[in-house]
C-alpha cells in the first residue's frame, strides 16, 4: 500500500531527533564544566601555592631571604605529570627561579593573584602571580612570586570526563531510540488492533466494531461504523430489491405458462399445440435461468464467507431426494438411495443447493423408466455423494468445461436448462475445499457426477 | 379432493383451479388470507395451495400462525426461489414448496406426494367393479392380492377410473401422462395402455381399443 510514510516510524524518528539534540547538548555541558572545574582547581593549587612561597618571604639584615617550602611544589605535584616553573623576584631583582618565565600581565597588587596563560619552552603553562611588600630594612621592597605549571594534566583530564560524556550522551541517545520507537508501537496500537480485527472480518459481517479506543480513534470508528451500517442497508435492500425483482417476474410468467397449459389441455389443433409448447418451453427457459442467476449470486456470496457447521451428506442427500421424488416420478424414474453418515464441516444451504442441482440435472437427462443411484460414503479421508443416472452421460469433451459459466454439453437439445447448475455445485464444493467429479459409472452407460468433500 | 388455493394473482389462480377441476377435484378459491380464514372456517379441505405474497399478509406467517390448529397440508407457492426462501418454507411448517412458475403436472405429482406422505389414501380409494383402486398408495387391489402401479400407470388408470365407459382419445390421454415437452409419440400411449393391462388382468376390468378414436375402460358390472 502506498501512502504518506508510516506515522511510527515519523514519530520514531521525531523523538530520536530530540534525543539526539539533547544528547549533543548535555555532552558540550558535561565538556564545559569539567574544562572549568580542571582549570579552577589547578588555578587555586597554583596561587595557594604562590601564596605559600610569597608567606616564606622575610627580611634578613636588610635583604629579601627566600627558603622554597617543600609543601609548596608537593600539592602542585597532586595535578598529573606536569612540569613546573616559578621565578621569584623582589624589585627588579631576579631572587630565584626561571628568568624568562613570562612576566604577568598585570603587576599584582597586594594581596591579589592573577593568573595568565601564556608560552613556554614549547608548551602551554598556567601562572599565578602573588605580590608582597617586604620590608628590608627600612627600604619596602614588593616581591613577586609567579608559580607556572603546564597544562597536560588538565586536558587529560578534560578528554577523560569528555570521553566518559560522550559515552554516556551516546547511551542515552540509544535508550531513548529505543523509547521513542517503543512508545511509538505502544500508542499506535489500538490502531493496528482495529485495522485487524476489520481485516479479520468476512465480506458479509458487518455488524458495528465494539471495542475500546483511546478518545483519537473514536471519530475513526464512528465512521467506520456508520460506513458499515450504510453499506448493511444497502445489501440488505438489494436482497429485498432482488426477491421482488423475482416475484414480479416470475408471477406474471406463472400466469403465462397455466394459462398456456389450459390451452394446450383444450386445444385440437396441431400447429396450436405446437406454438403453445413453444410458449411453454421459453417460459421455463427463463424462469430457470432467473432462479440458477440468482442461486449463483447467494452461492458467490455466501461462499466468500462460509459459516461451517458439521453437517451430514447423508441427510442432505435424503432431504433432496424427497423433494425431487415427485418430480422423478412424473418420468417413471426410479431413485434408488444407498447412504451411510458422512460427516462433513460446512454451510448446510449451500451444499444442499449443490447437491439438488447435480440431482436435478441427473433426473433431467435420464429417460424415462430409469434408475438414478444416490451413494453417500466416506472413502480416503472424503466424504463422497455420487449421483449415477443412466441418461446419455457427459459427451465427449473434457468433463471440466461443464463447469464453466453457461456452458452447456452437446447432448443437451430438447432440455431446458441454464448451464449454470454445475457451475453452481463446483463452486459450493470448490468454497468447501472439494470438488466436483464428473465421470462415467464403472458399468453401462451414463453420467457419474460425484460431490467429493473433505471428511470431518 | 378439496382443495384451498389461496392466490391473489387471478389469471393464475383461474387457470390452477380450471386444470385442477378438470383433474376431478373441487377447488375454493380465495385471493387473501382473510378470505382463506373464512374458507378454513367453513370447510374441511385436503390440500391447501398457499401463495406466499398476499395483499393482505405474507402467507408463510400466515402458516406459522395457523399451523397449531391447521392439519391440513399446505403446499406453498412461492416466486422465491433463492435457496434461503425455499428451506425457510419448509421450515415454516409447509409440508412441500413449488416455485412459480410450475408444471401442472409437477404441482400434480406433489400434491400426490403430500397426500401420500399425510396417509390421506384411505377415504380416496375408488371402487372399480371388484377391484379396489388407491391412486395415492399407487396400489389396486382384488381378492386380498394387491399389485403396486408405477407412476404413469397410476394416472392412466386414474383417468379411465374418473370415466368409465367413456371413449378417451390418445390425445387426451397423451395430454394427461406427458408433460408438455416430452417428445412422444401416440406409440407411446399404447405401451403404457399395454402394460396397465397386464397389471390389472384378472381383475374384472377391461381396458378396449376403440379404432379410430381411443380407449375406453369397463368395470364389468354390465
Amino acid at each position: 500500500m502506498t501512502g504518506t510514510g508510516s506515522i511510527g516510524r515519523k514519530l520514531t524518528l521525531l523523538l530520536a531527533g530530540v534525543a539526539a539534540l539533547l544528547s549533543l547538548l548535555s555532552w558540550a555541558m558535561v565538556n564545559g564544566l569539567a574544562k572549568q572545574a580542571a582549570e579552577r582547581t589547578q588555578d587555586n593549587v597554583l596561587a595557594a601555592s604562590a601564596t605559600t612561597i610569597a608567606e616564606t618571604l622575610r627580611s634578613e639584615q636588610g635583604e629579601v631571604r627566600l627558603e622554597l617550602p617543600y609543601s609548596a611544589f608537593s600539592m602542585l605535584g597532586a595535578i598529573g605529570e606536569d612540569r613546573v616553573f616559578y621565578r621569584v623576584t623582589a624589585g627588579e631583582q631576579m631572587l630565584t627561579g626561571y628568568e624568562d618565565l613570562p612576566l604577568p600581565s598585570d603587576p599584582p597588587s597586594q594581596g591579589q593573584v592573577v593568573f595568565d596563560t601564556a608560552q613556554f619552552s614549547g608548551e602551554a603553562i598556567r601562572m599565578a602571580s602573588v605580590s608582597r611588600v617586604i620590608f628590608a630594612g627600612v627600604q619596602a621592597v614588593p616581591v613577586t612570586v609567579t608559580m607556572a605549571q603546564t597544562r597536560n594534566g588538565v586536558s587529560a583530564i578534560t578528554s577523560d570526563l569528555s570521553q566518559l560524556a560522550a559515552f554516556l550522551s551516546v547511551m542515552f541517545f540509544l535508550v531513548a531510540v529505543a523509547m521513542s520507537a517503543f512508545a511509538a508501537q505502544t500508542s499506535l496500537k489500538p490502531l493496528n488492533e482495529i485495522a485487524a480485527a476489520v481485516a479479520r472480518r468476512g465480506p458479509s459481517d458487518l455488524r458495528p466494531l465494539r471495542r475500546e479506543a483511546p478518545t483519537e480513534l473514536a471519530p475513526l470508528m464512528t465512521s467506520l461504523n456508520r460506513l458499515m451500517d450504510r453499506l448493511g442497508q444497502s445489501i440488505r435492500r438489494s436482497e429485498d430489491f432482488i426477491a421482488e425483482a423475482a416475484h414480479r417476474v416470475r408471477t406474471p410468467l406463472a400466469t403465462v405458462r397455466a394459462q398456456a397449459e389450459v390451452a394446450l389441455r383444450t386445444t385440437d389443433d396441431d400447429a396450436e399445440k405446437q406454438r403453445l409448447r413453444r410458449i411453454i418451453r421459453a417460459v421455463d427457459e427463463s424462469s430457470r435461468s432467473a432462479g440458477q442467476l440468482l442461486d449463483h449470486a447467494t452461492v458467490a456470496y455466501r461462499a466468500e464467507d462460509l459459516s461451517r457447521h458439521p453437517t451430514d451428506l447423508a441427510d442432505i442427500a435424503r432431504k433432496t431426494v424427497d423433494g425431487l421424488e415427485p418430480t422423478a416420478a412424473m418420468k417413471d424414474i426410479y431413485i434408488k438411495l444407498d447412504t451411510a453418515p458422512a460427516t462433513v464441516s460446512g454451510d448446510a444451504v449451500l451444499l444442499e443447493n449443490a447437491f439438488r442441482n447435480v440431482l436435478d440435472n441427473a433426473i433431467k437427462y435420464s429417460p424415462e423408466d430409469t434408475t438414478v443411484t444416490v451413494r453417500v460414503f466416506v472413502e480416503n479421508g472424503y466424504a463422497r455423494a455420487a449421483v449415477v443416472d443412466e441418461g446419455p452421460g457427459l459427451g465427449d469433451g473434457p468433463a471440466e468445461n461443464l463447469t464453466e459459466r453457461f456452458r452447456r454439453g452437446r447432448n443437451t437439445e430438447g432440455i431446458v436448462g441454464s448451464g449454470l447448475g454445475l457451475t453452481i455445485a463446483s463452486d459450493v464444493l470448490r468454497a468447501h475445499g472439494g470438488h466436483l467429479d464428473l465421470g462415467q459409472p464403472t458399468k453401462g452407460k451414463g453420467a457419474c457426477v460425484t460431490l467429493v468433500l473433505p471428511s470431518s | 379432493m378439496r382443495y384451498l388455493l389461496v392466490e391473489d394473482n387471478l389469471e393464475l389462480a383461474e387457470a390452477v383451479v380450471n386444470r385442477l377441476v378438470l383433474d376431478g377435484h373441487a377447488v375454493d378459491h380465495a385471493d387473501c388470507l382473510a378470505s382463506a380464514e373464512d374458507c378454513l372456517a367453513a370447510a374441511r379441505y385436503d390440500l391447501i395451495l398457499l401463495d406466499v405474497m398476499l395483499p393482505d399478509g405474507d402467507g408463510r406467517e400466515f402458516l406459522e400462525r395457523s399451523r397449531a390448529h391447521l392439519e391440513t397440508p399446505v403446499i406453498v407457492l412461492t416466486a422465491r426461489a433463492q435457496v434461503s426462501d425455499r428451506v425457510g418454507a419448509l421450515d415454516q411448517g409447509a409440508d412441500d414448496y413449488i416455485t412459480k412458475p410450475f408444471d401442472f403436472s409437477e404441482l400434480e405429482a406433489r400434491c400426490r406426494a403430500v397426500l401420500r406422505r399425510r396417509g390421506g389414501s384411505a377415504k380416496n380409494q375408488i371402487t372399480l367393479g371388484e377391484a379396489i383402486f388407491d391412486p395415492l398408495a399407487g396400489t389396486i387391489s382384488h381378492n386380498g392380492s394387491t399389485v403396486d402401479l408405477r407412476n404413469r400407470e397410476i394416472r392412466l388408470l386414474e383417468v379411465f377410473a374418473r370415466n368409465p365407459g367413456h371413449i378417451l382419445s390418445k390425445t387426451q390421454l397423451m395430454d394427461r401422462l406427458f408433460s408438455y415437452d416430452a417428445e412422444v409419440t401416440e406409440n407411446a400411449i399404447e405401451v403404457y395402455v399395454g402394460r396397465l393391462r397386464r397389471r390389472i388382468e384378472g381383475m374384472g376390468l377391461r381396458i378396449e381399443t376403440v379404432r379410430g378414436l381411443g380407449y375406453r375402460m369397463e368395470t364389468g358390472q354390465s
